[in-house]
């Protein structure tokens, strides 16, 4: 189409700037894995692939194990998930089914507005308002009558695992009620009416025709509202309790890797600390990508809300 | 039989949208408790006077302490932002350009993937990994306003990038093909006019990205740290600086009653400033959506 | 005259505020087929889908008047019930694309309680008999409903219409998608379901109204012009507009 016009230099300058540009960026995804793979070498060299699963952070002795990070990333996390899952899933359905017109994008707008609070934000409101309300509350009653499940065992403070957890589910269900909804608005009317014309109730119409037309979709926005919560470190930071063993009860507190690379990076306990650290750095890198690379695969291009301010 | 059905199946649609409902409230109730917390807490502290001028106050927690101010904080946050905008601007919109007016080629879809994947890597590690780089190369760097603002920009590369490419994609290739047609240069063509179309897009994106930004603090805390110095020149760059978010973390359980104040003050203002940026950005791609569908 | 299964008494609907049709008033015989004839923008489709309720789905629409079925009006029962009665089939063919052939088919017993297997099964045998696609499938029912052609999706549609146990059938243009063998299927399939059914076929092919149609409707910019027996009407019009849209000198 454009082979007939001469390639006149200010074109051609333009075009190798703009995929240098391009290049840059893809790069700079190079550079972030690069980086923190170099940083573990001395880590690696020392606790091999043992550090993975070993339990000991102890900066004192120099000994150092990903693992109370790692379960507790993937603790709070899914906790998180379960939480969000049936409150992302209840307010999309009733934006999309039951909500009168006009009021589907206020709703919308105001679920999506709890995804642009900053996290510290999060953070200090789990500070000053839940930790108060678990600690005098949630984590009494969780004790009493769940106690027999060994989960909730210890002295609690209203700081830990499940605040945490719970702070999360707040945080990620916008991401995974506006990929829902954006999913099920997008059923075709055509498969509605044919629900409806069978005589279906609206609930059943949901379940029938929608649901499982837009299952990839949904999947999709669960699987990226679980890459938010895996890399989420303010909130949780403030909340978590900052522990550096392995968490016994969900009232007890914890850590994650984003909250120890927060919390220690910066304290002076030599180098093969801080390589350890970025050693953690990287396992919770690769976690998220592969997270992120999944679920985009799903969700490719299907969220379209206003300037990615859902994830 | 139909008939003893019938009731009960209108019964279970009728609970599964009262559920529903309560779901939306229960996800729509923290919203509106921050929101009203951090006025109660915070709304004195904001709406003094030199709240937003002043320097920060000395700890202290009798009930006539200062608590005011945060300057120092929001002017650490400014330059910090403003050196990532300056940063990631070009680079997310001309590397936006290429993946949607140069995307005769493989690379501008690897370039539109990549740049999803990046906005969804934890905004900690990208602070992580230019400690890693620095401490290696060159540890003086680290714990400099120069460092914070770096580490911002790769946060806002992708956000930046994405929106600009979604943008883009709005303007209607007969936009392009009339500017062909009349021989301009695609240079030309690219800036002058499809960008300029999608320019209200890309600007509420990079409004949104700026937010974001505004509001990490994690990033911040592994290669700035904090400051109470203000930023009165460019050479004050080269040190620690504060800004609101960390300031808001740190102060967050202080033992000093007039510190806590402070963060309430600042909370509510990174709220206030947060929510408004959101709401008037949406509401401007709503009217730009709907003048698109009317015109194209 | 037949005795009359669905009656409607001075319809107006609306979309966007503006009548889609008007003021109309029809008796449909029971167990016959009547046909539904007019130009494009007519109102056809709009005043079928007033016939099960499905119109008032719709964003800015609203619905004047009775449709009453075997005396009652619709309009003042539960909707969901109503489609029960009513059936439908779409002028593209629409099974739930996630779903088999057999799952389309016993979509709306599934609304209905627990049924056996066994039941399940003898309906879905019998509703894909009545359509005349169980030969084709009968090997194949777990299959992808997606997986069969146009016609067949369309002859699906009708199974599974029918295996809800309607009384009247409404079906909107239900060839226009598909070719000419399967639009022979289909209109034979219709003669037979009168026997059983009271079936209304929404058609701009006006030969296929002469070929299926005990009776026939004749509607011009959302009014109706004529109704009556199908020979009477193409072959005696009373109406001029009538004669003029059946000569072919406009629409």
């Amino acid at each position: 189409m454009s082979q007939r016009r001469v390639a006149r230099w200010p074109d051609q300058v333009f075009f190798v700037i703009v995929i240098l540009v391009a290049f840059l960026v893809i790069a700079l995804a190079f550079a972030i894995v690069a980086i923190l793979l170099y940083n573990s070498q001395q880590s690696f060299r020392v606790f091999g692939w043992a550090f993975l699963w070993s339990t000991t952070w102890d900066p004192n002795k120099q000994i150092y194990g990903a693992l109370p990070f790692v379960v507790g990333t993937l603790l709070t996390s899914t906790i998180a998930l379960l939480i969000a899952l049936p409150l992302s899933l209840g307010s999309a359905i009733f934006i999309t089914t039951v909500a009168p017109r006009w009021l589907r994008a206020p709703l919308g707008t105001a679920i999506e507005l709890l995804a642009a609070i900053p996290s510290v934000i999060y953070g200090f409101w789990g500070i000053w308002v839940v930790h108060v309300y678990m600690d005098t509350t949630v984590d009494p009653a969780l004790q009493k009558y769940l106690g027999w499940t060994g989960a909730f065992s210890g002295t609690y403070t209203g700081f830990g695992v499940l605040t945490a957890s719970i702070i999360l589910a707040v945080m990620i269900v916008p991401t995974i009620s506006a990929i829902s909804r954006d999913t099920l608005a997008a059923v075709p009317a055509a498969q509605k009416e044919a629900a409806l014309s069978l005589g279906a109730t609206n609930w059943e119409m949901t379940r029938v025709a929608m649901i499982p037309y837009s299952r990839l979709g949904i999947v999709g926005g669960i699987i990226l509202g679980l890459g938010r919560a895996i890399g989420e470190t303010m909130a949780v930071l403030m909340v978590i309790g900052s522990s550096d063993r392995l968490p016994t009860s969900l009232l007890g507190n914890g850590s994650t890797i984003s909250t120890l690379i927060a919390s220690e990076l910066l304290s002076n306990n030599g180098p093969l600390q801080i390589s350890a650290i970025l050693e953690c750095g990287l396992v919770l890198l690769l976690i998220s990508l592969s997270v992120n690379v999944v679920a985009r695969l799903l969700v490719w291009r299907i969220t379209k809300s206003a300037g990615g301010a859902v994830a | 039989m139909k008939f003893d059905h019938f009731a009960r199946r209108k019964l279970k649609s009728h609970v599964v949208t009262v559920l529903a409902g309560l779901t939306v409230v229960a996800v729509l109730y923290p919203l509106i408790d921050i929101i009203y917390t951090a006025f109660v807490h915070g709304g004195a502290v904001l709406f003094q006077l030199m709240f937003l001028t002043s320097r920060n106050p000395t700890p202290c927690s009798a009930i006539s302490c200062a608590t005011v101010g945060i300057a120092p904080d929001i002017e650490g946050t400014v330059a910090m932002v403003g050196i990532a905008a300056l940063i990631s601007v070009p680079i997310g919109v001309l590397a936006a350009i290429f993946a949607s007016e140069y995307r005769t080629r493989g690379i501008g879809r690897v370039v539109s993937f990549t740049a999803d994947v990046l906005s969804g890597v934890p905004s900690i590690l990208m602070g992580a990994f230019i400690y890693g780089y620095l401490v290696l190369v060159n540890p003086s760097l680290i714990e400099t306003a120069y460092t914070g603002g770096v580490a911002l920009a790769a946060i806002m590369i992708p956000i930046v990038t994405r929106t600009t490419e979604e943008a883009l994609r709005t303007v209607p290739n007969s936009t392009r093909e009339a500017a062909i047609a009349l021989g301009i240069s695609k240079w030309k063509m690219t800036l002058r006019i499809v960008l300029t179309s999608a320019l209200p897009g890309v600007v509420t994106g990079v409004l949104l990205g700026v937010m974001r930004a505004a509001g990490e603090a994690a990033p911040l805390i592994v290669t700035v740290g904090f400051s109470n110095l203000p930023i009165n020149s460019v050479s004050t760059l080269n040190g620690p600086a504060g800004s609101l978010p960390v300031l808001i973390y740190l102060f967050a359980q202080s033992p000093y009653s007039n510190w806590l104040s402070l963060a309430w003050g600042a909370v509510l203002f990174l709220l206030i400033a947060v929510l408004i940026v959101n709401v008037l950005s949406r509401y401007m791609i709503h009217r730009l959506s709907a003048k698109m569908a009317g015109a194209g | 005259m037949p005795e009359t299964k669905l009656r409607v008494e001075h319809l107006t609907a609306y979309y966007g505020g503006k009548p889609a049709i008007s003021d109309i008033s029809l008796d449909f015989p029971d167990r016959k087929v009547t046909a539904i004839i007019g130009p494009s923008g007519c109102g056809k489709s709009t005043l079928v889908r007033c016939l099960n309720r499905l119109h008032e789905t719709g964003p800015f629409t609203n619905v004047e008047g009775q449709v009453l079925l075997d005396n009652e009006d619709i309009y003042q029962l539960d909707p969901v019930r109503i489609r029960r009665r009513i059936g439908m089939v779409f002028q593209k063919p629409n099974p739930f694309v996630t779903m088999s052939i057999y799952e389309n088919v016993s979509a709306a017993m599934r609304f209905n309680g627990r049924h056996s297997r066994e039941e399940t099964d003898r309906a879905v045998t019998r509703s894909l008999q009545q359509s005349a696609l169980w030969e084709e499938v009968k090997d194949r029912v777990d299959s992808p409903a997606t997986s069969l052609s146009g016609g067949q999706q369309q002859r699906l549609c009708i199974a599974r219409a029918l295996a809800a146990n309607p009384e009247v059938l409404l079906m909107d243009e239900p060839c226009s998608a598909l070719d000419p063998i399967a639009t022979a299927k289909i209109e034979e399939l219709v003669r037979q379901l009168k026997e059983n059914y009271t079936v209304i076929i929404v058609t701009h092919n006006m030969q296929q109204a002469a070929r299926v149609a005990d009776y026939t409707a004749f509607l011009y910019i959302g009014k109706l012009v004529e109704f009556g027996p199908t020979e009477q009407l193409f072959e005696r019009p009373q109406d001029k507009l009538t004669e003029s849209y059946i000569t072919g000198r406009f629409g």
